[in-house]
């Protein structure tokens, strides 16, 4: 039984659907979301592992290390938005986020 | 290889069902600990493809720091979980229709994408040393000017998470080293004549 690329890809389609989905179906809770963005940012490393792998170049393992920076500065800034969102508002509800009125 | 397969659906199938718990879960730190127990199975999955550095590069940075500040903001906000998930069925439809609809796309792409000659197996390389080796050798030569930008980009994050959560508050106490240092005599001491038998008062 070989494991192919297919095999790695599905994982990753798995992972950002289930991402994806949480991000529609959290509407309350804003952590949540952000965990989800962070499912999504692990589908898009799954396939450029698993590509970097197949096709024999390390460079898809070096953007999968960009995409783990941008995903842990944006957790951080996410976080600290939450915190402070928190501290004005006294929940974390994204339904009825509209201090800004957009 | 058998054992490498058996792993491999291991590793795989844990990492999804984490991921749905971590969306599932009633409780946001078990969604935390779910998003732990993902990251480590994709960790495990990365080990598999023959990528080391990223691997443990995982298990650091994100159990050992995203995690953990996602389980500190949990913890700190003092919310009601209960009424946190009203509202979950609601969404469910289309959410699932989105879902579905990304999925077959996804499934379409990946089964019509042509693998250049020699590129369905995984061959484990032996020729230069350790992947951490590799990586480094085109890191920090072809794409050092990037390598620096993340370097930016995480610095400014830090600088603008800090900004966001730092608060002055009224009333607290503080040193202040310039206004102790630039204290003179005369806005110190005061001389007082004290009649005898009086005091100040």
């Amino acid at each position: 039984m070989e494991i192919g690329l297919q095999h790695f890809l599905a994982v990753g389609a798995a992972l950002f659907t289930i991402g994806v989905f949480g991000i529609f179906v959290n509407r309350k809770n804003v952590i949540i979301l952000l965990m989800s963005i962070e499912l999504v940012l692990l589908a898009v490393n799954v396939n450029l592992v698993a590509f970097s792998a197949y096709v024999g170049n390390i460079e898809g393992q070096v953007f999968a290390m960009f995409v783990l920076t941008v995903a842990a500065a944006e957790a951080a800034v996410g976080l600290a938005i939450l915190v402070t969102y928190f501290r004005n508002r006294g929940d974390i509800a994204v339904e009825d986020l509209n201090l800004m009125k957009g | 290889m058998a054992l490498s397969a058996v792993a491999f659906y291991v590793l795989a199938t844990v990492a999804v069902a984490s991921a749905f718990a971590v969306i599932a879960a009633r409780n946001p730190v078990h969604s935390v600990l779910f998003l732990i127990l993902t990251f480590f199975n994709a960790a495990g999955l990365f080990v598999l493809l023959g990528a080391e550095f990223l691997a443990m590069l995982l298990v650091v940075v994100y159990v050992g720091a995203v995690a953990v500040l996602f389980l500190f903001v949990v913890m700190m906000l003092d919310v009601d979980f209960v009424e946190l998930k009203q509202g979950f069925l609601r969404y469910v439809p289309l959410g699932a229709a989105v879902g579905l609809v990304l999925l077959g796309e996804l499934v379409l792409v990946s089964n019509a994408w042509l693998a250049p000659e020699g590129a369905r197996v995984a061959a484990p390389r032996t020729d230069i040393s350790t992947n951490a080796e590799q990586l480094g050798l085109v890191l920090y030569t072809k794409y050092l000017v990037l390598f620096q930008l993340a370097g930016l980009v995480l610095f400014v994050a830090m600088i603008g998470a800090v900004t966001l959560t730092l608060r002055h508050r009224e009333g607290v106490r503080k040193q202040d080293v310039s206004r102790q240092v630039g204290r003179r005599r005369a806005e110190a001491v005061e001389l007082k004549d004290v009649t005898s038998g009086q005091g100040l008062g």
